[in-house]
């Protein structure tokens, strides 16, 4: 089966985005799977960017872990890329510019472009435009349509009239033209189903599953990786009759948000960790008066700023201690894309139904990704249901009880402007009726009941909720626990595991709060060993699977680089684990190079790079030592020796050459 | 002491007494907003009281209507999350100074650039009341307080300057001593169509006894009477807000008709959200799917 991931790498501003959206389509269009990832920075022009594309038969559940092809739009995209290439794959860049200057491995095909003789009849041709020659190059390489592609560009520029489109096409065929005419086909044969498929980011779907839903109001503050859903609900706003609101700071956000759910409207808001910590007290305030909101906490590198535009899980014990006090809240973490608007959905309803904020914790790679999904795979008939809801009150059966105590815990909710229900919803603690118990008449019985009542609440959501379970071979020697984005990944490297002679499984936990904790426990009992993965530095789910179940896992795997996991990656470190190696923290000698990187830039500037990587003895603090030459990326000499320690990853001296 | 005037305010009328201080300026501030709310013809039904924490914030829980005592310094973003889902509910906020004019000042300067159709009515005693004493952002300069046993080495915050700057399109003071004319500026408040503040003197008998009801009575005048005074004169009305001492003005200080934030969204001009279809038009769902294919 065809798996192929192309590699773009340039600087930012250099419409790599666009590139790889044109080449995703295509093959969405005619029938492939596609998964891509954005490695970006959180700068508006130059750094690296790195960006992968996934193109399969089958269904992509992550970025993968290799590297077919590669469109470098710098050298350094070349420096870094190039010798990841596989056998069998091809590198283009533009020839007028760009060389390749560092060995790379056999059998790959180097593709450099004449790009300002291709787009000569084209001119005026904006930079960004001229990527479109390595596009229309790699189409033809790869086998993919070209007619296809000109589709896409046809409705990508539609909007800006029939020259511009014809100005696309016509450089999308001048790169395709000139690879017929220069190089021979890779030798892909796709079988195309020609079925269609939306190529959608978690951001877009959990706003398309929140419009289906009936959310009709959404507040934020800009915030990455949660943006994307206030760019998308804006856009979107009047089209689907959302009423869309920035607001000054997140504190602002989640009490408009409240007050839009406490008055009726399905309201969401979203953001990123350091926007939940300032909603944290408004959660509490939506437990507390029963009203219903759905926050959507999309994760980033923490903690503080810390690394806005990677990837990271590690606000889970943040979710779970959102707020003072214990109140119902409940906690999902969708597992792929097309999971995102299922849960908006079930958000929605949950909170309606329970009468409680439900918190949906996501990630920047689940929520900015975009990959392909199953067409009809959305539907716009999703469940709607409002709980329990009075549309009228008879006010003869004296006051309307907004808090009634209740079997379940749930009370009959009046809206404002329901006629004899008037009541206080009051964040200091209440009687059914609303009035309060906090001041001159506290109460310990009334207490103990309302607070009881609310809790009631989870234990019955619970059962709403479906229970984990195993995938994949039932007598496995090893299982894989993970929660949330990385299903996909795990999924892969189980199967490279089975298919290693690995007997491997897999339970992934989407409903964190409340928690099936008598279901795990049946499942974690008959497991043979469990290692927990997960993308933060101190296990936090493993730790709450601990609290909920007792069962300490085996082992873990934490990933915290920023990067997100890969499957190979995984499953290497399931073997070592199963093999009894201890997890080595020692920095590796790609990470060596990465040091020296940032260490080139912040210190000696651009005209030098890393170059040959050796090991020696001895420094400063007794650790052995990386030997990264420096050289001048023209002449390739050697400019001086930067000294890394293995252990530590201090770069302990820099040592000019004379 | 005020004289608190007999309105037929009955339907207005909570089921819970007030728990403030005997004196205190918000009994005053509470019989004011029944009877404005009743001059300006709402049904209690349709009238949403929104506060924050502190003793003037327990205010909703004294009057037969909606409301929602919320969190310490949040009133005026929920109640713009209120209004904005359903913009056929009236919202009136009440809270005192540390609130509004202290943790809570960054809502209350965005809300009123937004010109949000919201009364918002701060009782404003200049102490911090519910914590016993201390200094609060309208404490004046050189008071003693538990906070400031050596006085006050801060200027307090101007809020009618303040809003004046930040876009309110009503503006005015009222105080306790004075229920009828209070009740006048909540009813007329209530029925501007925009952002609306009332800043209400309403003393604090038992941890301010610099700012009392005589501290008022012998200062405070009424613009009303002012013949030559236009509150439609912004300039005016900015240089009144910092008449301060043995003169202090009280009422309108300015008033102006501009475009709601609710009539400018395209969404809330078809009407409240609460009352539109939950499901989208199957055509518009399948045009969200088809602009990602």
């Amino acid at each position: 089966m065809n798996d192929v991931t192309i590699g773009i790498g340039g600087a930012a501003g250099d419409g790599i985005d666009k590139s790889s959206e044109t080449l995703a389509k295509t093959a969405a269009r005619s029938g492939l799977y596609a998964y891509g990832f954005n490695s970006y920075q959180s700068v508006i022009r130059g750094g690296h960017i790195w960006l992968r594309l996934r193109l399969r038969e089958e269904r992509a559940y992550s970025q993968g872990d290799h590297l077919n092809a590669l469109i470098a739009l710098n050298q350094d995209s070349i420096e870094r890329h190039a010798p990841e290439v596989e056998s069998g794959g091809a590198i283009l860049f533009n020839a007028d510019k760009l060389r390749v200057n560092i060995p790379i491995r056999d059998n790959v095909l180097t593709v450099p472009l004449p790009v300002a003789q291709l787009i000569k009849p084209f001119a005026p041709v904006a930079p960004v435009m001229q990527n479109t020659v390595a596009v229309g190059a790699l189409i033809f390489l790869f086998g993919l349509n070209f007619e296809v592609a000109s589709s896409v560009l046809a409705d990508t520029f539609g909007h800006k009239g029939q020259a511009v489109i014809d100005q696309n096409v016509g450089i999308l065929k001048a790169g395709y033209e000139y690879a017929k005419e220069h190089f021979v086909p890779l030798g892909y044969q796709w079988k195309f189903s020609g079925e269609r498929r939306p190529y959608v980011t978690g951001n877009e779907a959990f706003s398309i599953g929140a419009v289906a839903a009936g959310c009709r109001f959404y507040s934020a503050y800009p915030m990455t990786p949660a943006s994307g859903i206030l760019t998308w609900m804006a856009e979107h706003s009047e089209r689907c009759g959302v009423v869309v609101k920035q607001m000054e700071d997140e504190l602002a956000v989640a009490n408009v948000a409240i007050g839009a759910g406490f008055a009726g409207a399905r309201a969401m808001c979203a953001t990123s960790g350091g926007g939940f910590a300032l909603m944290t007290e408004a959660i509490g305030m939506a437990g507390m008066i029963e009203a219903p909101v759905v926050f959507i906490e999309v994760q980033r590198g923490g903690p503080s700023t810390g690394i806005p535009t990677k990837q990271e899980q590690a606000d889970l014990n943040q979710v779970y201690g959102a707020s003072q006090g214990d109140f119902p809240r409940i906690i999902m973490a969708p597992r792929d894309t097309a999971d995102c608007f299922d849960t908006a959905v079930e958000a929605f309803n949950l909170a309606e139904k329970y009468q409680c904020p439900v918190i949906i914790i996501s990630d920047l790679l689940l929520s900015e990704h975009p990959e392909t999904v199953e067409p009809g795979r959305f539907k716009a008939d999703v469940p709607i249901d409002r709980g329990a809801l009075l549309k009228e009150v008879n006010g003869k059966n004296g006051h309307y009880k907004r808090y009634e105590f209740t079997p379940s815990g749930i009370s009959p909710r009046a809206l404002p402007g329901t006629a004899n229900a008037m009541y206080v919803a009051a964040t200091d603690e209440h009687d059914e009726e609303g009035v309060l118990i906090s001041d001159v008449f506290c109460n310990a019985a009334v207490r103990r009941k309302i607070a009881e009542k609310r809790m009631k609440k989870l234990a019955l959501a619970l059962k709403d909720l479906p229970a984990p379970r195993i995938e994949g071979p039932a007598d496995a020697e090893v299982t894989l626990i993970g929660w949330g984005s990385t299903a996909g990944v795990i999924r892969e490297a189980v199967e490279q595991l089975n298919a290693s002679g690995i007997r491997a499984n897999q339970l992934h936990f989407k409903y964190l709060l409340p928690f099936h904790s008598k279901e795990a426990i049946d499942i974690l009992k008959n497991c043979k060993r469990t290692i927990c993965v997960e993308m933060n530095s101190s296990g936090q789910f493993a730790r709450h699977l601990r609290a909920e179940t007792s069962h300490a896992v085996t082992d873990k795997i934490l990933k915290y680089d920023g990067e997100p996991l890969e499957p190979g990656a995984i499953a290497a470190q399931v073997r070592a684990i199963l093999k009894g190696q201890p997890h080595s923290l020692d920095v590796s000698q790609s990470e060596a190079r990465e040091i020296a990187y940032h260490y080139v830039r912040v210190h000696l500037g651009d005209e030098v790079r890393p170059g040959h990587i050796g090991k020696a003895e001895g420094n400063g603090y007794g650790e052995p030592l990386w030997n990264v030459e420096i050289v001048n990326r023209e002449t390739g000499a050697k400019t001086g020796e930067l000294h890394v320690g293995v252990q530590t990853g201090s770069t302990h001296s820099w040592q000019p050459a004379n | 002491m005020a004289t608190i005037v007999e309105l037929p305010v009955e339907s207005f009328e909570g089921i819970v007494d007030p728990d403030w201080c005997p004196g205190c300026g918000d009994f005053a501030v509470l019989k004011s907003v029944k009877m404005g709310a009743t001059k300006a013809g709402v049904s209690p039904k349709d009238l949403v009281i929104v506060s924050g924490i502190g003793c003037s914030s327990n205010l909703p829980g004294y009057v037969h209507a909606y409301g929602v005592h919320s969190l310490h310094g949040r009133a005026v973003a929920l109640a713009t999350g209120i209004k904005l889902a359903n913009t056929d509910l009236k919202v009136v906020i009440t809270g005192g100074d540390g609130d509004g004019y202290g943790i809570g000042i960054g809502h209350f300067i965005h809300a009123m650039r937004r010109n949000l159709d919201l009364t918002y009515i701060v009782m404003d005693n200049q102490i911090y009341g519910l914590t016993t004493g201390q200094a609060s952002p309208t404490t004046m300069k050189d008071q003693r307080t538990k906070s400031t046993p050596n006085g006050n080495v801060e200027f307090p915050i101007n809020p009618i300057a303040l809003a004046l700057v930040s876009g309110a399109t009503f503006v005015a003071r009222a105080f306790s001593g004075e229920p009828n004319h209070m009740a006048d500026l909540i009813s007329a408040g209530i029925q501007h169509k925009g952002f609306a503040l009332i800043d209400v003197f309403s003393p604090c008998v038992t941890y301010n006894k610099v700012n009392t009801y005589p501290y008022f009575k012998k200062r405070v005048y009424r613009l009303e009477d002012e013949k030559e005074y236009d509150p439609a004169n912004v300039r005016a009305a900015t240089e009144r807000s910092h008449e301060w001492g043995d003169r202090i003005p009280i009422g309108l200080f300015y008033k102006s008709e501009q475009p709601t934030y609710e009539s400018s969204d395209l969404v809330l001009r078809k009407g409240s959200v609460v009352r539109q279809n939950m499901r989208l038009d199957k055509s518009v769902f399948q045009g969200l799917i088809t602009e990602l294919m």
